[in-house]
């Protein structure tokens, strides 16, 4: 009992003083300012306002989906998460986990990296255009610039339209645009 | 015993453990904390560093803030009816909301810029433009009240306004729509090539401030979206931002983006104020109101003017030119040599910075690719001086430091972005809670800005502040940029939507503010400035009360003879000579508002009694120890009565 009671107050102290190790990092890193990004940059922002008021925007859509958690953690790891709850308008094409698994071997895990986290964000980014339009509006465009300066064709074949290659199988309107889920992955040139 | 010492230490330990967690944890967050709180930290009595005035958007005036504290000291009304004051409301001040369409109540302010002289701010005079109905407003620095609306004709959506050239011989106000030019009955599918867009450049005098219309451009029907005026090596020259250089006149988010480039209209105005100086141009038939108010009356005139001079740009060569921009460019900015025009296209994800110097040489060598309706279009790899890669989502706005820096912002991606002109590198990025529109560096626009902070002005509040409902006041962001980085330093919010804000250093103008209005240069033809000019003259259905008031009363306060029907105009003088002591007027029934009648100042309200009685009026602004007996009755008979008008004051 006696054993079993130091060893308690060991692991209390032990706990209370990694505590106060997290809290006095938390603290160093909100008034750092020699970093361009510091780690207080990526956890705040609208992206992490709870709001279980207003309708879901195109993150917190695809994050609710099943079929995009590999388009989620690429988001995550390009922290693009800030990016997706503004005000926009957004329309993002969401490949789907599928989509994503057809790319060659390997190339989900390389871009997740660390290191290839612009290029992640470059993919990611060709995925959202500054607009909030419907499957059937759609058809009216030749092309959509995207948010990574790039621009990406539509296609219309019969009912179907493609962007840049990649078919609409769905489609789901969100608080700040539309997200269009995509059965490919679309590449930037 | 053995436990319960080991317990004890225990604790102890445990306790110091906690404590030490504490003070560190205290201690480093405070320590950092208080350096910032330090640098926006105005003690109880002491005077802020800056003023800044922020549009109000949607509520059509503007607001004076004091920086680094984020205090609101003012909201000066210039579009909008102002029931606080009076202001829309008095006889005197009816006439600065006249228009061409008739009295209107409101506007959408937006772009606020100061007075300059040899590039450097001034202080006398601060312009703002209405965007909905266009006009351009001149407000005094000396008694912050707005002196002057004029209206613009030909124009739509006044929005790439109202900037200020740097000896402020103009204030210039672009149009966002294009329209028929005259205004006539036309089907809008003929839009493109018929429609024209209007660059107004307003004369100010240099003494007095009146402005005048000196000479609109009628430039081809692009959108014209912001603007900013050359300075020092481009000193003459103005720039303006357009989009939809496709002419689209339906589905802009559609049609106005399908070319890659739109321009950057750069305007030689010193060329075409020559041309229009020995008899230039042409004058049209026109109609638009000039509202002027005099200090000394105390009154403001509205005149309707019937004619302005136009410009076809093809007919002044060398006058205007149009640099290729990317992607429906927004934000126009100088930067303070002249030399950099930034123009950021929202729907680009880079930002484009021409050279003057190169624009001259591509000018000078007629580096031409085509041109729009015979305006040469400028080759752009010969005026590009450089472009900023990817520094954010949707670049909006450029403010300087002086200290050869640019700030932009970026709405989608929510932050400010430092970068350095020249080499185009980024320095420095902060996010913004949320979603930037405008930021203001004091003095931003002029050669010399005063680099020490920068504020951001956000679109989107959320959780900054306690929640007030669905519809919360914007928020805004104070930066330190005094050192390498940018230090956010404070939170504030604003009043309506702020579209940009020009800030100054507090002793270029504090010394200047008007304390009171001297009664012996009151000039007001109703004016009463002793008890013995107090009278109440019956001129048909009117009424006109020639009331003073004073520390504590009104004079007349028993009046009788008013009719169901008449039309009572109380001329109201303040008798006060001594600072900040406002006397209200308010009279119950009144269809209007209230009075406020600073010291030595005229107001009249105008009320029709509906009502037989005995009716209460009062002095709003508590004035002094005996404010709640400042007070009065007016007696109300039926319109058939005899009664005489009589009225008096301490009379049993």
């Amino acid at each position: 009992m006696k054993t079993n009671l130091n060893y308690l107050f060991t692991v209390l102290l032990v706990v209370l003083f990694f505590n106060c190790k997290n809290n006095k990092e938390q603290q160093q890193v909100e008034p750092s300012n020699t970093t361009v990004e510091t780690a207080t940059d990526k956890r705040q922002g609208q992206a992490f306002i709870e709001d279980d008021g207003s309708a879901p925007n195109v993150l917190q859509i695809a994050i609710g989906s099943k079929d995009h958690t590999t388009l989620v953690a690429a988001v995550q790891a390009a922290n693009l998460e800030n990016a997706l709850v503004n005000a926009g308008p957004l329309m993002v094409f969401a490949p789907t986990n599928e989509a994503f698994a057809a790319l060659p071997e390997g190339t989900v895990e390389n871009l997740l990296k660390p290191e290839n986290k612009d290029a992640l964000a470059n993919i990611l980014k060709h995925h959202v255009t500054p607009g909030n339009y419907s499957k059937d509006f759609l058809k009216k465009f030749k092309k959509l610039g995207q948010a990574n300066n790039q621009s990406v064709t539509v296609e219309v074949k019969g009912d179907d339209v493609f962007i840049g290659g990649a078919k609409i199988i769905a489609s789901v309107p969100a608080g700040n645009g539309i997200v269009h889920i995509v059965d490919k992955v679309i590449l930037p040139n | 015993m053995k436990n319960i010492f080991k317990l004890s230490i225990g604790f102890l330990m445990a306790a110091v453990a906690f404590t030490s967690c504490n003070d560190q944890k205290s201690g480093q967050s405070g320590a950092l904390r208080s350096s910032n709180a330090e640098k926006v930290y105005v003690a109880p009595g002491e005077h802020d560093s800056h003023y800044a005035f922020i549009s109000g958007g949607y509520s059509g005036n503007l607001t004076v803030y004091g920086l680094p504290s984020g205090r609101m000291f003012k909201e000066i009304p210039v579009f909008s009816q102002f029931p606080t004051n009076g202001y829309g409301y008095s006889e005197e001040t009816k006439p600065m909301l006249e228009t061409s369409y008739g009295f209107i109540p409101w506007d959408d302010s937006h772009h606020p810029d100061i007075s300059q002289t040899n590039g450097k701010l001034d202080g006398r005079w601060i312009f703002i433009n209405g965007n909905n109905t266009p006009r351009i407003a001149r407000i005094s620095l000396t008694s912050f009240e707005t002196e002057e609306i004029i209206e613009v004709p030909n124009s739509a959506g006044n929005h790439s306004s109202s900037f200020i050239t740097e000896n402020t011989e103009y204030v210039v106000a672009g149009t966002r729509f294009s329209v028929p030019i005259p205004q006539r009955d036309m089907a809008i599918k003929e839009y493109k090539g018929n429609f024209k867009g209007a660059l107004s450049f307003i004369s100010v005098d240099p003494e007095h401030g009146h402005m005048d219309i000196k000479f609109q451009v009628l430039m081809p029907g692009f959108n014209y979206d912001l603007s900013h005026p050359g300075r020092g090596k481009s000193h003459g020259w103005f720039f303006f931002t357009t989009y939809n250089t496709e002419e689209a006149n339906t589905l802009l988010e559609v049609n106005a983006s399908q070319n890659d480039k739109d321009f950057i209209a750069a305007i030689n105005w010193k060329k075409i104020e020559e041309y229009v100086n020995n008899g230039g141009g042409t004058m049209m038939p026109a109609n638009y109101a000039h509202n002027v108010y005099d200090e000394a009356t105390h009154n403001a005139t509205s005149t309707m003017k019937k004619e302005v001079r136009v410009v076809n740009p093809a007919e002044v060569p060398g006058a205007v030119y149009l640099l290729p921009t990317p992607k429906s460019p927004h934000g126009c900015d100088v930067d303070p040599t002249g030399e950099y025009i930034v123009g950021n296209g929202k729907l680009s994800a880079n930002l484009t910075v021409h050279s003057f110097t190169k624009m001259l040489d591509a000018i000078e060598n007629k580096k031409f690719d085509g041109d729009a309706y015979g305006i040469p279009i400028l080759k752009f790899e010969d005026v590009l001086a450089g472009s900023v890669e990817q520094p954010g989502l949707g670049p909006l706005h450029t403010e300087f430091d002086g200290k050869g820096n640019a700030y932009t912002t970026f709405f989608i991606s929510s932050e400010v972005v430092k970068w350095k002109l020249g080499t185009w590198e980024v320095i420095d990025r902060k996010p913004t809670y949320y979603s930037v529109g405008h930021l203001t560096i004091p003095g931003g626009n002029s050669r010399e800005p005063f680099g020490k902070y920068m504020f951001a002005m956000n679109k989107i509040t959320k959780d900054r502040y306690l929640p007030t409902g669905p519809e919360m006041e914007h928020s805004a962001q104070l930066y330190d940029i005094s050192g390498d980085k940018m230090e956010l330093i404070l939170d504030f919010p604003t009043h309506g939507e702020p579209h940009y804000a020009a800030a100054i250093p507090a002793e270029i103008i504090k010394n200047n503010s008007r304390k009171i209005y001297r009664l012996a240069e009151n000039q007001h033809a109703k004016k009463a400035t002793s008890d013995a000019d107090t009278k109440v003259v019956r001129d048909g259905k009117n009424v006109h009360v020639y009331m003073t008031m004073i520390r504590s009363h009104f004079s007349p306060d028993n009046i009788e003879g008013v009719k169901v029907g008449d039309k009572v105009f109380f001329h109201i003088t303040n008798l006060e000579q001594d600072f900040d002591v406002p006397h209200g007027f308010a009279m119950i029934g009144a269809n209007n508002a209230e009075l406020l009648v600073t010291p030595g100042q005229t107001r009249t309200l105008t009320w029709e009694p509906k009502q037989v009685g005995v009716w209460p009026f009062y002095c709003t602004d508590f004035c002094s120890a005996l404010h709640q007996e400042m007070q009065g009755y007016v007696r109300v008979s039926p319109a058939n009565s005899n009664i005489e008008l009589s009225w008096g004051l301490g009379e049993e």
